[in-house]
């Protein structure tokens, strides 16, 4: 019994790391009914792996067996590995067993699509109800919507589930149709746009009624996978702003893709995973979504790529001398937060502390500024004089040259020929 | 400079800024009993615990200071750390001392480490409420041993009675010598006699659960397949897993 759980629980656990997907927060939560789990506003990971992504969920597929035979996925119907499934027992008693010992925030529960979408959504539903009905589990449950399946299935499963999520696979219909012909983008929609509809309209009447149930209380989620086909870095973020501004996302996800298999249409096996462009694909994501940059400032038809050596917010100062140098002690936060080397953190304590004195150089080191990178965007009450004005290119060469990239393995200067 | 002397804990460290008001001695160092040196040349004050007058000096920061500084404060207090006491004793003369909200004075030093100090020992309680991994015993309870840097099992208490409300469990510090312990109704203190020399983060293999073994399997088995080896990055890995805390951990438990 326990060898043949083990075996299941490599398989399965194996054919879903590949959904990136990590987070435990905005679960809402409460443990009011004396059972088991609480959740933690802000998620909580529980360990990391060794390739640095975080653990706080169990995130297993109930099955690998699938009826679609999508290139770029390892549990395509035509790849001949080993196929299990869970029961709905077992997936329920491992999320117990591994959150009373503190392994995890809850379950991530995908599935392989077996027989039609309604029946795969049926056997998720059920374990979720059990979790939540039988065993008073309050964790964190975040629940695959299958496409396809029926608008009852996936709004029951909402009103269990606290995150919902259904992967774009690839950031444009294209690239999408190339590898997984029976796919589309309007298949991902239409579910999508069914969930944030009950969303607001269960939000509306909570308002009135306080004893309505939460439905999907995170919000929702995506993933597109990144490198497997030639979009540019514009048409990935592009994409993504469209689904943040359409559905209200909570996240989209970017997952370099690791190459799987030999087919001509990607990437060959032993290919190295875009990790350096899928970091800066994040980046650019939280610039949009804290740093009140618009997605056409930092990707347009001028600079459709990110670049690989510099992080997007310094490129677009680069790319935007006139702004800088900027006087901290009197501007805005909204054009602090826009210079390199100054977080959402900084910034804020700027402003407040600038109220009780003109702010000098050692005490925005002190506060958190990465100096030596603001330094060529700042003024503050001390900054010696400066006649000179430097080329963006010189900015960044100095920038370059007093700060080594965690990609770079080795100096990897070239040498003079002469 | 005279040195002010209290006993450590945050009564006398209210005290010592309620003596301060009263006395007005200008510059003063502020020492904990067992960290002070009488020397020649300096003076020294001994601070007296008074429940009426540490209420009266809490009750004052209560009145500037909203809840999240207020806790800001006290988790500065439980760093232990010299440094931290000194620093809470002078935000609070310096916040009594002039009519503006001066804790968001981020350019004062005091103010500034108090903020940086209470995120530390923020990080080491989410820390502890990530990396705790209960052992099931065979008598049904739930046990982990941690020795945290800073003392925070008063923050990491209501966090464990609220996730855990349905079992019972125990987190003990070896490093403090107290730990916390539910009994499916409130959490008590308790302080443990260990007469062994075993290690005592980890329930002896004897003494666990039937079930206890197999369950500590398939999450070291998951730990392994859920990693990605084309994408290792050792260097992320430890950032975010450093390396004294490999030892709570179930999944690393085979590495070290």
């Amino acid at each position: 019994m326990s060898e043949r759980i083990r075996e299941k629980l490599n398989i399965l656990a194996d054919a879903a790391k590949y959904d990136v997907s990590c987070s435990s927060s905005g679960g809402t939560r409460k443990n009011d009914n004396k059972g088991v789990g609480n959740s933690h506003a802000s998620g909580i990971c529980h360990t990391y792996t060794e390739d640095g992504r975080c653990v706080s969920l169990l995130k297993i597929l109930l099955t690998n067996h699938c009826i679609f035979d999508c290139a770029y996925c390892v549990s395509r119907k035509s790849n001949d590995i080993e196929r299990a499934a869970f029961t709905v027992e077992e997936v329920v008693s491992l999320t117990m067993n591994f959150y009373r010992r503190n392994f995890i925030e809850g379950l991530f529960l995908s599935s392989g699509i077996f027989k039609n979408a309604d029946f795969t959504m049926e056997r998720l539903l059920r374990v979720v109800k059990k979790l939540r009905l039988e065993e008073r589990f309050n964790g964190y449950i975040h629940l695959k919507t299958i496409p396809g399946a029926s608008d009852e299935l996936i709004k029951e499963a909402g009103l269990y589930a606290d995150r919902m999520s259904i992967n774009l696979e690839m950031p444009t219909e294209s690239g999408l149709k190339l590898l997984a012909p029976d796919k589309s983008h309007e298949e991902v929609k239409r579910p999508l746009g069914f969930v944030q509809n009950q969303i607001v309209q269960f939000k509306e009447e909570r308002k009135l009624i306080r004893s309505v149930p939460k439905f999907v209380p995170a919000g929702q989620s995506t993933q597109m996978v990144i490198g497997a086909t030639p979009e540019s870095d514009k048409d990935i973020m592009h994409t993504a702003n469209e689904y943040y501004q359409n559905f209200s996302l909570k996240r989209v996800y970017y997952s370099g893709y690791i190459p799987i298999s030999n087919d001509s249409r990607m990437p060959v096996l032993g290919t190295q995973p875009p990790l350096i462009r899928e970091n800066r694909l994040y980046q650019t994501d939280w610039l949009m979504r804290f740093y009140g940059f618009h997605v056409n400032e930092l990707l347009n038809d001028l600079n459709p790529n990110l670049d690989i050596d510099i992080d997007p917010k310094l490129s677009w100062a680069l790319r935007n001398l006139q702004y800088f140098p900027l006087d901290i002690n009197v501007a805005s936060y909204r054009m602090i937060l826009r210079v390199p080397g100054i977080g959402v953190g900084s910034a804020q304590r700027i402003v407040a502390a600038r109220k009780f004195g003109k702010l000098r150089i050692d005490q925005i080191k002190k506060i958190g500024v990465a100096y030596n990178r603001a330094k060529h965007f700042i003024k503050c009450a001390d900054s010696p004089y400066q006649l000179k004005e430097y080329q963006s290119t010189q900015i960044k060469s100095f920038i370059m040259a007093e700060s080594q990239s965690k990609y770079v393995q080795a100096a990897n200067q070239q040498m003079l020929l002469f | 400079m005279i040195t002010y002397v209290f006993d450590g804990s945050l009564e006398g460290l209210l005290c010592a800024i309620f003596e301060w008001f009263e006395r007005r001695p200008g510059e003063v160092r502020l020492k904990t009993r067992q960290r002070h040196q009488p020397d020649a040349f300096s003076a020294s004050f001994e601070v007296q615990n008074d429940t009426k007058k540490a209420d009266r000096v809490w009750k004052g920061l209560q009145k500037k200071l909203d809840k999240s500084w207020m806790r800001r404060l006290y988790c500065c207090y439980l760093s232990e750390q010299p440094e931290a006491h000194t620093a809470f004793f002078e935000f609070a003369c310096y916040l009594f001392s002039s009519s503006e909200a001066v804790e968001k004075n981020y350019g004062n030093e005091h103010v500034l480490f108090v903020a940086q100090m209470a995120r530390k020992v923020e990080r080491e309680k989410h820390r502890m409420e990530a990396f705790i991994r209960f052992q099931h015993t065979s008598d049904g309870m739930y046990y982990c041993g941690i020795d945290p840097d800073f003392n925070v099992l008063p923050l990491i208490m209501k966090h464990f009675k609220d996730r855990y409300a349905d079992q019972q469990w125990i987190i003990y510090d070896i490093k403090r010598n107290y730990g916390l312990f539910y009994d499916l109704d409130k959490v008590e203190e308790i302080s443990m006699d260990f007469n062994t020399q075993a290690r005592q983060d980890k329930i002896p293999a004897h003494a666990g659960s039937e079930k206890e073994s197999l369950y500590a399997q398939l999450w070291k088995d998951y730990f392994k397949s859920t990693n990605i080896p084309a994408r290792k990055n050792t260097k992320l890995h430890i950032q975010h897993v450093p390396r004294r805390y490999w030892k709570y951990l179930t999944e690393k438990q085979d590495i070290l």
